[in-house]
């Protein structure tokens, strides 16, 4: 399905970049004097899925942070879905109904019911009426197994349950592209299988998927890619076989032997 | 020790609740637990008692048994009472009721503060009630309700127009305090709003305003206002007194709300804005359907204490001559009449104010207990 991704080294770029979603070059970022995000060349086929791992304070977060414009750049360029991401507020705007983003905290509206909390971006931003948000809503929340709980509010439900609120909270607004930060990393252990469940039911469908996650079973499984980031650049990046059987550098040796070894 | 033996034991896994000791429970329970629970308590327990017992009974004779209700003066008071001033003269305040109610708005025309009074009891209602048929059209009354309420206390347009210097009492208490309270919630949050922005210019606007205002106190505005303001206004134009005075103590409340507000707003985690940008909401969308509703509802005992502050502290207006209820009440203390009933007077104003604030005080306990979605233990 995306032959020239696994087969491309990094550095060099293919030009047809039509069949590209996401297209990022030589992005460069800073919080304050601190370099996060070191010349950053990714580009994402259509449909094709993307696992990120790297040790804490790598800038995984950071990166798909910059795609939906939850962080700024400042340098280089990221087109998404052919529109760049720059100042303008519009283009902000429909970048990030375009591309649908899971948190590690949920971050579910509180104050609102599920059924609310999942509507209520297709009807004010899409402009759905009422009665058929509703029934998408419902749709989306059979899809992540939870339509019975569709009237509590997220503090009534547990952790994996939210997530998988927040999942059909994203997929109302029938993003192109979804973004996962850590998504698993905030559940109970017995509730993280629920939540990858849904993740490999919606990879099956096709949707365009960047994980930053290291739940290595679901990057073996899901994949097209491993990216491995280390203090703000692209280390190594290759298919998940070849990435757990002969990781090059000695970084990615490291790491992986550190997370694996338990 | 002995106890477990005696406590019948049963397999894993079939353990039943049992009902709790029965010592700790019900009204005896109670007594024990918080009258007599050590020596010290049940001291404290008898003092008490003790005091009621001296203190409750002649008040009740003052204010009550031993009260006079009608009189013309404070002199027939006294000769009604076994001996003078051995209970309250209630005379007094009933005689000067309709005064303390309508200030010197002239008689035939009170019909229309009676109807501002129910149009506004109508409004807060309309306003506040959930499941209100028509919700929208109670909302919009309530909105417009200042004006109409302007436009009938004030007349003109076809009403007979009635000076704001005729307004005294707790008609002008409820005049200043209305809406102080009511125009400087928007305005709070709009400079709460404000103080957060990326914008500095804007940013800074809002901060010199919150600071400066909340660094001086009330009187002295009321002060600019009555006597500065005249300096900085074209020479021979009139802005009225209780205009000036109504826009210094909005100004002065919105400061206070909005440091109340912007706590609210602090208290919401950066996840919550960041899910509305991650889904496309626009800024005022975003604040008005995720960010505003939490934070207001963290701040609504904050507010609600600025409120209930703003409504005793609209009383500050009697220091520049305008008469409200504490104002009218103390012209009226010396009255020959009426002459030295001090205690009366303050007593029916004490409890006037407690019972608005005590009202407004519980409605928004009762708001946060309606507004609790988030189930934390």
């Amino acid at each position: 399905m995306n032959q020239e991704a696994s087969a491309s080294p990094i550095g060099s770029r293919p030009n047809e970049s039509d069949s590209k979603i996401i297209s990022i070059k030589s992005m460069h970022k800073w919080f304050g004097d601190f370099h996060v995000l070191k010349d950053i060349h990714l580009e994402v086929a259509k449909s094709e899925k993307i696992v990120i791992c790297g040790p804490s304070g790598s800038g995984k977060s950071t990166l798909i942070r910059c795609i939906n414009r939850l962080e700024e750049h400042q340098q280089g360029s990221i087109i998404v879905d052919g529109t760049e991401l720059t100042q303008d507020l519009k283009n902000i705007e429909i970048i990030r109904s375009e591309v649908g983003m899971v948190f590690q905290q949920f971050n579910l509206f509180p104050h609102l019911s599920v059924l609310d909390n999942v509507t209520l971006a297709p009807i004010w931003v899409r402009k759905l009426p009422r009665a058929e948000a509703e029934e998408q809503a419902m749709q989306y929340l059979e899809r992540v197994k939870i339509p019975e709980q569709a009237s509590k509010y997220p503090g009534q439900l547990s952790g994996g349950q939210q997530q998988r609120v927040a999942i059909a909270r994203s997929l109302c607004m029938n993003p192109r592209i979804m973004l996962f930060d850590e998504p698993t990393s905030a559940l109970d252990p017995e509730m993280i299988k629920e939540v990858l469940d849904v993740m490999t039911e919606l990879a099956d469908s096709g949707m365009t998927m960047l994980v930053v996650t290291h739940e290595m079973g679901f990057a073996t499984a899901v994949a097209d890619r491993v990216i491995f980031m280390d203090e703000g650049e692209i280390i190594e990046e290759k298919p998940p076989k070849e990435f757990f059987e002969s990781p090059e550098h000695d970084r990615t040796k490291l790491f992986l032997s550190q997370i694996l070894h338990h | 020790m002995s106890e477990t033996s005696t406590t019948p034991r049963y397999a894993p896994g079939t353990h039943p609740d049992l009902p709790p000791p029965r010592r700790t429970t019900g009204a005896l329970g109670w007594v024990r637990m918080n009258l007599l629970s050590s020596p010290l308590n049940v001291a404290l327990t008898l003092l008490s008692i003790w005091l009621l017992w001296t203190i409750l009974p002649p008040s009740i004779h003052w204010l009550f048994t031993g009260a006079i209700w009608t009189a013309v003066d404070r002199k027939e008071c006294w000769a009604l009472m076994d001996t003078p001033r051995d209970g309250a003269c209630w005379a007094f305040i009933r005689g000067s009721f309709e005064l303390f109610v309508y200030g010197w708005y002239p008689e035939p025309e009170r019909w229309r503060v009676n109807l501002t009074f129910i149009l506004f009891v109508a409004a807060i209602v309309g306003a506040l009630r959930e499941n209100i048929p028509g919700k929208k059209y109670w909302l919009i009354f309530a909105a417009a309700y200042p004006f109409i309420a302007a436009w009938l206390l004030l007349g003109g347009f076809g009403l007979e127009p009635v000076g704001t210097n005729k307004l005294g009492g707790i008609l002008l208490t409820l005049v200043v305090a209305v809406t102080g309270i009511s125009f400087s919630l928007p305005l709070g949050i709009a400079l709460a709003l404000g103080r957060r922005s990326n914008l500095p210019a804007l940013r800074a606007v809002c901060v010199i305003f919150i600071e400066f205002i909340r660094g001086v106190p009330l009187i002295t505005l009321l002060f600019v206002a009555s006597t500065m303001l005249t300096y900085f206004l074209p020479p021979g134009s009139t802005f009225d007194l209780l205009m000036r005075v109504l826009i210094m103590v909005t100004l002065f409340a919105s400061a206070y709300i909005a440091e109340v507000v912007r706590g609210g707003l602090q208290g919401l985690s950066s996840g919550q804005y960041e899910a509305a940008d991650a889904l496309g909401l626009s800024y005022w969308k975003a604040h008005r359907l995720v960010i505003l509703p939490q934070a207001l509802k963290i701040s609504i005992p904050g507010i609600v204490n600025t409120f209930i502050g703003s409504y005793k502290d609209s009383t500050l207006v009697l220091i520049i001559g305008m008469m409200d209820i504490l104002g009218l009440g103390r012209a009226r203390l010396n009255d020959p009449d009426w002459l030295g009933l001090a205690p009366e007077l303050y007593i029916f104003i004490a409890l006037f104010f407690f019972i608005s604030c005590f009202a407004m005080s519980r409605y928004s306990l009762n708001l946060e207990k309606k507004l609790q979605t988030d189930y934390k233990s």
